[in-house]
């Protein structure tokens, strides 16, 4: 090391102390980088309007009908949510993808090399700005929709059972959405790809569990990712086979937060798998 | 100080790096310089740990890139301009990277004022030109300070003005004491800056030495003589055990003597000279005759070795 003897830096010398890689400064970077680019702002302002007016479109229409004894005006009002949940997704995979469709990746990894750390801020930092405007949407869509179901008498409200979990458990839902999508798009890195996925994931698969015969679809619909997810946003829950439910799955279904630990088991193995591949490849 | 022991990198079917084994200096200039696909790129990559190598390892101050703990203190690296989310203004795109390695974010506009993009900084990236993306990507390297500098072809697609920026900016921080390394595969670029070399061929370490030793291991010297006898001069030279033929060009080129005994031979043989000058291959002819057999993509045709004179 003959460098240090040969000249000072004259370029604005700085400590080394304070130049030092924190699991703090990774999530103020993930911060300053989700907050700098509009994307962000349009696809939560889409996910907020989507979540509230879809919300009141689906409690609008059960006033239009008699409802029966299992009727569930709270997650009624949170039906926006099976679309919503589609826009989280995007964002979720964009966080990661967009990274690697701009090169951008290449920058990070190099102020940023131990990958791990890189993604669990990326992770946490995304976590909270969905699990927040997640409870903005979904907290709106209940406000509307109960609004909308009050003339007809069919609303509820907050103090009855299981309805505030719902409401919360709306903006969880959301949160874990974007996950699962984040981890896929670790494992594709590809947007057009990882959208691809996410939306098959959590779209389409539960509209082919509709197709599967009745008998099996008691034991087959309510592992699939959206629908063990919903049940944390689903506060009444009927004993039996249910396809009154705003998601339109039939079978039986498991307990609120039973579905949503499979639901976060689901984004726990995308984000898993995605960090051992993340630490491995090439970037 | 950058260490590198039996690097080899593989990607699919290609070997992109073969077996590299090398040692950058603190303190100087150094260059790495090969065709393109000679591997510079893939190296630099190997470097930073984007990349894993197939086999081998390299370090950085005696640790893999990844392990050091404030990477932007150590290293900074311009690898691509384009390496940016442009929907991201200048500001923030060195914010996000300084808040990774705890950097003060007056950091940042210090660097900015430093390659003159301070006017620019609240502006979204992608609107920037080449160079103002390339003078960006300086920024972010010399966001830590760091000892070490690595650019990756920065002159590619500059106007003349960005590549004395450049070129300028090389030689202040190699001044400062840093060590910089910089690749490129425009021979000239090189033999104005570079103080050790590297060169790549096919991924292979083809040279490994300082630019005159490069430049003097390759050449045959030669001295070209301007003289109204040219026949006498060959002659003469031929029974001194020299060797000289006629250019074409009106001149004599004459190799195996010095200089001296070429104006002896003349004075004492009465032939007149009008010109005598040592011929230094260029660091261009030096390069393409070392990497003749390495080099991946090569144009069909006759060889266009033009013999440049009096560089140096």
């Amino acid at each position: 090391m003959a460098a240090a003897q040969i000249a000072a830096p004259t370029v604005n010398s700085l400590p080394s102390s304070v130049s030092k890689v924190t699991f703090g400064g990774a999530l103020r970077s993930e911060f300053t980088k989700i907050r700098s680019v509009r994307s962000t702002y349009w696809a939560l302002l889409v996910m907020i309007v989507l979540t509230a007016g879809l919300g009141a479109v689906a409690s609008y229409t059960t006033t239009r009908s008699h409802q029966g004894p299992f009727f569930d005006p709270a997650s009624w009002s949170l039906g926006g949510l099976v679309l919503s949940q589609l826009v989280i997704g995007a964002l979720g995979a964009l966080v990661i993808t967009s990274e690697y469709s701009t090169g951008m990746i290449r920058t990070s990894l190099t102020a940023l090399p131990q990958r791990g750390l890189l993604v669990a801020a990326k992770v946490a930092v995304f976590a909270a700005v969905a699990f927040v405007t997640g409870l903005i949407s979904s907290f709106a869509s209940f406000v509307i929709g109960q609004a909308i179901m009050s003339s007809h008498h069919t609303n509820t409200t907050l103090s009855h059972p299981g309805v505030l979990r719902a409401v919360i458990g709306g903006a969880l839902f959301l949160t874990v959405c974007g996950l699962l999508a984040l981890g896929i798009g670790l494992l594709i890195r590809h947007t057009a790809g990882a959208l691809t996925a996410v939306a098959g994931l959590l779209f389409v698969l539960p509209l082919l569990g509709n197709l599967l015969p009745h008998s099996w679809q008691d034991h087959v619909n309510k592992w699939l990712p959206t629908v063990a997810g919903a049940q944390i946003w689903t506060a009444v829950h009927p004993p039996h086979s249910n396809s009154a439910s705003p998601l339109g799955t039939g079978g039986l279904m498991f307990a609120p937060w039973t579905g949503f630990a499979v639901f976060c088991g689901y984004a726990a193995i995308a984000l898993a798998a995605g960090l051992i591949l993340f630490r491995e490849r090439d970037a | 100080m950058i260490e590198a022991r039996g690097l080899t990198k593989r990607y699919g079917g290609t070997l992109a790096v073969d077996n590299l084994s090398f040692t950058v200096e603190p303190g100087k200039i150094t260059g790495f310089l090969g065709p393109n696909g000679a591997g510079k790129t893939s190296t630099m990559r190997l470097i930073l740990g984007l990349d894993r190598p197939t086999a081998g390892t390299v370090t950085v101050n005696g640790k893999p890139y990844r392990r050091l703990a404030g990477p932007m203190g150590q290293v900074g690296a311009l690898l691509d301009t384009k390496a940016l989310h442009g929907g991201r203004s200048a500001y923030h795109h060195l914010l996000c990277l300084a808040q990774t390695n705890n950097l003060p974010s007056r950091r940042v506009d210090e660097v900015l004022a430093l390659v003159g993009l301070a006017n620019a900084a609240r502006k979204r990236c992608h609107g920037f030109s080449l160079g103002m993306g390339q003078r960006l990507g300086i920024a972010a390297a010399l966001l830590g300070n760091p000892r070490i500098l690595m650019f990756d072809e920065p002159a590619n697609g500059l106007d003349p003005e960005g590549i004395v920026w450049i070129r300028n900016l090389m030689k202040t921080l190699a001044a400062e004491g840093r060590t910089v390394i910089v690749s490129s595969h425009l021979m000239s670029e090189m033999e104005n800056i570079a103080d050790h070399l590297l060169v790549l061929g096919g991924g292979r370490l083809i040279a490994d030495c300082t630019v005159e030793e490069f430049i003097a291991a390759d050449s045959q010297h030669s001295i070209r003589v301007r003289t109204p006898q040219p026949e006498e001069l060959i002659r003469l030279v031929a029974a001194a055990g020299g060797t000289a033929k006629d250019d074409g060009q009106g001149a004599v080129v004459v190799s195996g003597l010095e200089t001296g005994r070429i104006w002896d031979l003349a004075f004492q043989n009465a032939v007149r000279l009008h010109e005598l000058a040592p011929v230094h291959a260029s660091l261009e002819q030096a390069f393409m005759e070392l990497t003749a057999a390495s080099v991946q993509f090569r144009a069909a045709g006759p060889d266009q070795r033009v013999p440049t004179e009096g560089v140096s």
